[in-house]
């Protein structure tokens, strides 16, 4: 980590509900909150499950497997620290496992993504800190 | 609700890039002026405020006026503050809380350079929200369009929806917005090469499919069928009204091809009694070509998947067979702010009134309005 990283992180501190998540990135697993009573994955983490609102949640990891669910090439992004990436892909993946996020497609010419192609998740140390879950072809 | 109230009054500042030297706050005063003249009152008949709640407050709002209403609520709505601002200040004159509510809109736009491109905050469920920890890291672009491209790119994967599809719309628009002076791309007709030949904002969005930031001001009178009688100009009815609330993580939403319009229009219709095959012209809200192209599904105006194809072969312009955003909507008239959508309510009232001028719809009596 030679030159500082300038693009914005993740802040658990707002919400706290999310930190397993990261630390389980910077481990380079990928995990998702589960309703003990529900037995359903969900995803973003929070505080109680979405399907029944009570607070008995785990985590599970999962595969890292799933599908471009769609994508959108970025040529103008919102915040100017991704520019010198222009242009890049920003997912939508579907899990296998059921949940969607939203991640970068990395090690691909943005012509050549597809819908519905299989992906696998990568995990990229951006900060001695943070680990970002992003996602290449399978 | 139905037929029980109607908008009276109605006013429109030129959307225009800038309005240098203007705030929000006089540009709304100036528009609420004109709408509560145009229905043939006085500041002091106004009871009831409706403001879009996320730029400014109502007791803020009632100070700059000068008013004390007896009803008075800001809505938080993004891109449905407009009619959901109409369908409360329905429900508050039917439920008697207030005779004469005024509903005011507008934007100044900020052209501060910490605004400049590059380093804008998004909207939509961007920065701020719960969920934007696992977004903002890898980069959204600018405004809500990260959502509606990842919307349209799954239209063009289910149903073949294609960019020339919806560049015919952004064309039709463009063809509307030409006879109105309130757009702020008077003059500037455009092609479907024109639009395909534009950058990507982010694909498969282009520039001429996405809304330009801008400033102006809306503002209507709303008030009961049996006050509306009496007043000068021909009463809009409002003859009945739906709302689904979308998620605001694009990734929560189960099928991101459909809109909540599919459930809010079909209340829409129940309660009026009408149907799709009934409603002559639409205003539909439009940050994004693909957003209106969902809507005219989801509402029943073409089937599911089919859009494509009914912008080859429908003329939605003033002229056509289905006018759809007869003023050029937003992405041909400028976005001022949430007053960008608010248009559409004025548009359609004003269609309806028949004071729309060179751009007057024939077949004026019913419309399907979306947010």
């Amino acid at each position: 980590m030679t030159t500082e990283y300038r693009k914005p992180l993740p802040n658990p501190a707002h919400w706290p509900a999310s930190k397993p998540f990261w630390e389980a990135a910077k481990r380079h697993e990928l995990v998702m909150p589960r309703c003990r009573r529900c037995d359903k994955l969900f995803f973003y983490p929070r505080e109680v499950c979405p399907y029944c609102l009570q607070s008995d949640i785990d985590w599970q990891q999962v595969s890292g497997r799933g599908r471009l669910y769609s994508f959108t090439v970025i040529h103008q992004p919102a915040n100017a620290a991704f520019l010198d990436d222009v242009p890049y892909i920003y997912a939508m993946v579907q899990l296998d496992e059921g949940p969607r996020m939203i991640s970068n497609l990395v090690d691909i010419a943005p012509a050549e993504a597809k819908v519905d192609m299989p992906v696998v998740a990568v995990f990229d140390d951006v900060t001695p800190e943070w680990t970002l879950v992003k996602f290449r072809p399978a | 609700m139905r037929g029980q109230t109607a908008i009276i009054g109605i006013g429109e500042l030129p959307t225009r890039r800038t309005y240098p030297g203007r705030s929000m706050y006089g540009l709304c005063a100036e528009v609420a002026r004109i709408a509560i003249a145009d229905a043939g009152l006085s500041k002091g008949d106004i009871d009831g405020l409706v403001v879009e709640g996320g730029n400014t407050t109502p007791a803020s709002m009632a100070d700059y006026l000068q008013i004390r209403p007896t009803y008075s609520v800001g809505v938080s709505m993004q891109g449905a503050s407009s009619t959901t601002a109409v369908t409360t200040a329905a429900a508050a004159v039917n439920a008697g809380l207030c005779n004469y509510a005024l509903i005011v809109m507008g934007s100044a736009r900020d052209d501060r350079p910490e605004r400049a491109p590059g380093s804008r905050p998004p909207g939509g469920g961007g920065a701020g929200s719960v969920g934007a920890e696992f977004e903002q890291p890898f980069g959204p672009a600018q405004g809500a369009g990260t959502g509606y491209a990842l919307m349209y790119r799954r239209h063009m994967y289910e149903y073949g929806t294609t960019p020339e599809q919806m560049a015919k719309l952004a064309v039709d628009q463009r063809f509307n917005a030409l006879k109105n002076p309130n757009s702020a791309f008077q003059g500037v007709p455009i092609t479907i090469d024109d639009v395909l030949n534009s950058r990507y904002v982010n694909e498969p969005l282009h520039l001429l499919e996405c809304v330009m930031p801008a400033a102006g001001a809306a503002a209507c009178v709303i008030t009961s069928a049996d006050r509306a009688r009496s007043a000068p100009n021909k009463p809009v009815y409002i003859l009945g009204a739906g709302l689904e609330q979308a998620n605001a993580q694009i990734w929560e939403t189960d099928k991101i091809t459909t809109t909540p319009a599919r459930v809010s229009a079909r209340r829409a219709y129940q309660m009026a009694g009408y149907g799709p095959r009934d409603i002559q012209f639409a205003q539909f809200y439009d940050c994004y070509t693909i957003l209106i192209a969902m809507t005219v599904e989801d509402a029943g105006l073409a089937p599911k998947g089919e859009v494509g194809p009914f912008y080859e072969s429908t003329d939605t312009t003033y002229k056509g067979t289905f006018p759809i955003n007869t003023d050029g909507g937003q992405i041909s008239c400028g976005q001022p702010g949430l007053a960008g959508g608010f248009r559409h309510v004025i548009e359609a009232a004003r269609q309806i009134m028949g004071r729309a001028g060179e751009r007057q719809v024939v077949k004026n009596d019913l419309c399907l309005v979306n947010g």
